[in-house]
């Protein structure tokens, strides 16, 4: 089970441009190392994070093995209106993680 | 004359010698490296074949990572970021990590700054590479050299 983190203000006034940062536990396993008996260690990453605002798509990072392990990433977006921010991180067999916050614009 | 001549001389083919040397020095680990046309394949394929220039666009990482598992950075955008003028893509590439790609962030008008933010893998010591694209087409450039002193566990571990 993967838990994520996101550390995003609860509220904003409309116009203000808010700084966002999401953090999901994922090993990002590179597929380039080999276990203790020197079997190939498969290739297993998220590769793709998007983020919706109201519906609407304000970020998107697709993501290679050269990304640290438990994937972090931060980026900024205007405060429009009250709404659900939604993310979602997908691994390379198209398993979803879903995380919901809420961002009251007063 | 002569003597100074021939010193040159030696000092040259000295050179040459350890150019050689450095080269053999890089082509020996038989470990999965980018190759520099992997390297400029991936940049071309990500930016549609728009050459960069430099300017407006800020890496900004440490340039000594102890440990190469996990180096965060910031990539910042000069940018009014308006319908009409703004950043659409940050990439970052890697020259000497397996595969030359690290990420691509997609971002619009929506965000009201351009910078991103995340955590990378470094294999080895390197410069690290960010590219801008934006709306009207151009591309824009910066790099860093980052000393990598314990590299990311990418081959056995």
């Amino acid at each position: 089970m993967r838990t994520a983190r996101i550390v995003m203000p609860k509220t904003a006034k409309k116009g203000e441009i808010i700084e966002i940062k999401t953090l999901v536990t994922h090993p990002m396993e590179t597929g380039y190392r080999r276990d203790d008996m020197g079997k190939a260690i498969p290739r297993d990453i998220i590769t793709l994070l998007t983020v919706q605002y109201a519906g609407e798509e304000v970020f998107r990072m697709d993501m290679f093995p050269g990304v640290a392990a438990n994937p972090f990433a931060a980026f900024t977006t205007i405060a429009t209106e009250t709404g659900e921010l939604v993310f979602t991180w997908t691994d390379e067999k198209g398993e979803a993680h879903v995380e919901k916050a809420t961002l009251t614009v007063t | 004359m002569t003597n100074s001549h021939d010193h040159h001389l030696d000092r040259r083919s000295l050179l040459q010698g350890a150019v050689v040397v450095i080269g053999a020095a890089a082509l020996a680990p038989a470990t999965v490296v980018a190759t520099p046309e992997s390297m400029s394949a991936a940049m071309s394929n990500a930016l549609g074949g728009v050459t960069p220039k430099p300017g407006r666009i800020k890496l900004d990482i440490s340039p000594l990572a102890e440990n190469g598992n996990s180096v965060p950075l910031t990539v910042t955008v000069e940018s009014p970021m308006t319908a009409a003028d703004h950043v659409k893509s940050i990439y970052l590439f890697s020259p000497e990590n397996p595969l030359p790609d690290i990420a691509r962030f997609h971002i619009g008008p929506r965000a009201g700054r351009a910078q991103v933010k995340t955590s990378i893998r470094l294999a080895t010591s390197q410069r690290v590479h960010a590219v801008a694209m934006m709306s009207d087409g151009s591309a824009w450039a910066d790099s860093a050299e980052v000393i990598v002193t314990l590299s990311a566990c990418i081959d056995a571990g």
